[in-house]
């Protein structure tokens, strides 16, 4: 049977268990709004175009 | 009939509002002593921070000790160093010898103390200076608001209802207070910039690399930067000349010999290009921030207007990157110790540890892009001039304002101007314009490795009277 439930708190559900993060639900509401947030700042940025030669801002000097 | 106590009062200079350059040349020639002038410096301190909370920790015998060996050497015709008996403090991400390095954490207050002192610290006292003090921050530098669940908020010294800024709070409190001339801080998104606007005083953010890291407790490593506070552009560029230096000890400092800016500080405004930054920037902000960029831009003849190319999405960019790696630096205290910190500070980088490496990396990606069109307009101009804050201070404990008619978190939207150029690590001198009855900052960016030319525009404007840090009635002011 189908649920309803949220993405975002399933994908929050989930990471936390993959990261062994702990999670109080009473945390649940701000970091649901905190990862909301991020989100969409990253889609912003992924969604410039770049070539695929592009290369990250960090370079590694050996 | 006993012979008068001698009065500890440097009486020869204005010790509450003294700049360190003006307080070094009175106690090389004698009219003032060391300990004088530190011992007045531990006395406003002692009067004027329960009104601010700047302070965290008071190294008092520490810099009656320093002082006392200052005034030995004058006494034995020993040349002092450029900053002989100023007084300066530290954010409390500085490692100072003795103390735990808490960066206003209360997981860190359980470190065991410092062994030595930062090199910047280091670098100051060698040329004379006395470190007082260390200065309260928001956690872990995750902040711009000055406020700090632990230690509670720096109060702004213009009016002690509202903030300070951050996260270098402490700083901007100590200096427009006139507890000290002079303090470090650090500056990851805007943390050295947005104090200095909402408290008027005068902030460099160097170039990213320039100054050594090394023993401070860090947030981005992407972003870190550290450089001072003071009142004057003159006390800017004597500090941040003395602290310029390669350090192996920081791996992003660069290898570059010191460049010298105070010698060029007189040279005024001829021949320099200057723009004001448009797009982004000429949006969302208040009249009062848009006022004093007027006024800036006027002194300097600041008549072309550029756009920097996609600064919205640096500022996402680096939104992003900062919330990731921050998470990094902390995930296992978040496993650990996640009741202990300050909520709206884990519930962040909880949020940041969960985003998916791709965007990071795509973020990391657009930064170089980013960098290569902005390093273009430095071909046309010298500097541009932006807003340091979209409003004067907020009230402490405001959780909103009112951007372009929007109602927007202040805690993480206070950088919005200053996030998009950090990003790339350009240099700025933030200068106060005293609006009342707040201040607020301007910033003056230049190309890398060019803080000699925002603190020379910083300076001519100092001399034009378009610029200064006002003076509260806290510190003695009207």
């Amino acid at each position: 049977m189908a649920t309803d439930s949220d993405p975002l708190d399933d994908f929050i559900a989930a990471s936390a268990r993959a990261l062994a993060l702990p999670m109080k639900p009473e945390w649940q509401a701000a970091v649901k709004a905190n990862l909301d947030v991020t989100l969409k700042h990253a889609a912003l940025v992924a969604e410039f175009e770049l070539p695929d030669d592009a290369e990250p801002a960090p370079i590694f000097t050996a | 009939m006993p012979s008068p106590r001698p009065s500890l009062r440097p009486d020869p200079i204005d010790a509450s509002w003294a700049t360190a350059s003006e307080i070094a040349a009175a106690v090389a020639s004698g009219k003032v002593s060391a300990a004088a002038v530190i011992e007045d410096a531990l006395t406003r301190i002692a009067t004027r921070n329960p009104l601010l909370n700047a302070f965290t920790a008071v190294t008092a015998e520490r810099a009656r000790t320093r002082a006392a060996a200052i005034d030995a050497a004058a006494a034995r015709k020993q040349k002092l160093g450029p900053l002989a008996g100023v007084p300066f403090a530290v954010k409390n991400l500085f490692d100072v010898a003795g103390l735990a390095t808490v960066a206003g954490s209360r997981i860190n207050r359980s470190n065991p103390p410092a062994q030595r002192d930062s090199p910047l610290i280091e670098k100051l006292e060698a040329a004379g200076a006395v470190l007082v003090g260390a200065l309260n921050m928001g956690e872990y530098a995750y902040d711009f608001t000055g406020e700090n669940l632990h230690d509670g908020p720096s109060r702004n010294p213009h009016d002690t209802a509202h903030m300070t800024g951050g996260s270098s709070g402490g700083c901007g409190g100590a200096v427009a207070g006139g507890l000290v001339p002079l303090s470090l801080g650090s500056d990851t998104n805007g943390s050295i910039r947005v104090p200095s606007s909402l408290c008027g005083i005068f902030g460099l953010k160097p170039t990213y690399g320039r100054l050594s890291r090394a023993r401070s407790f860090p947030f981005v490593s992407s972003f870190d930067h550290l450089g001072p506070f003071a009142r004057s552009a003159r006390d800017l560029a004597l500090s941040y000349d003395l602290m310029q230096g390669a350090d192996g000890d920081d791996p992003a400092c660069a290898d570059r010999a010191p460049e010298p800016a105070l010698p060029l500080l007189d040279r005024g405004l001829e021949g320099l290009r200057i723009a004001v930054a448009g797009g982004y920037f000429a949006k969302g902000g208040t009249p009062e921030a848009y006022a004093a960029l007027d006024r800036v831009a006027i002194a300097v003849g600041a008549d072309d207007e550029v756009e920097i190319p996609e600064a919205h999405r640096a500022r996402a960019a680096a939104y992003v990157i900062t919330t990731t790696e921050g998470a990094a630096l902390h995930l296992d205290r978040l496993r650990h110790q996640a009741d202990d910190f300050d909520p709206a500070v884990r519930d962040r980088l909880i949020a940041g540890a969960m985003i998916p490496s791709p965007l990071v990396v795509k973020a990391q990606l657009f930064r170089r892009w980013y960098r290569r069109q902005v390093l273009e307009l430095f071909k046309s101009y010298d500097a541009i001039l932006a807003p340091a804050t979209p409003c004067t201070a907020p009230k402490i404990g405001q959780q909103t304002f009112l951007l372009d008619g929007v109602e927007t978190l202040v805690r993480p939207n206070m950088g919005i101007y200053t996030q998009p150029i950090s990003f790339i690590g350009l240099p700025v001198v933030a200068v106060p314009v005293p609006l009342k009855p707040m201040p607020i900052g301007i910033q003056i960016i230049a190309a890398p490795w060019r803080e000699d030319i925002a603190l020379r525009i910083a300076y001519a404007l100092e001399q034009q009277g378009v610029v200064a840090a006002p003076r509260p009635a806290i510190a003695g002011g009207p």
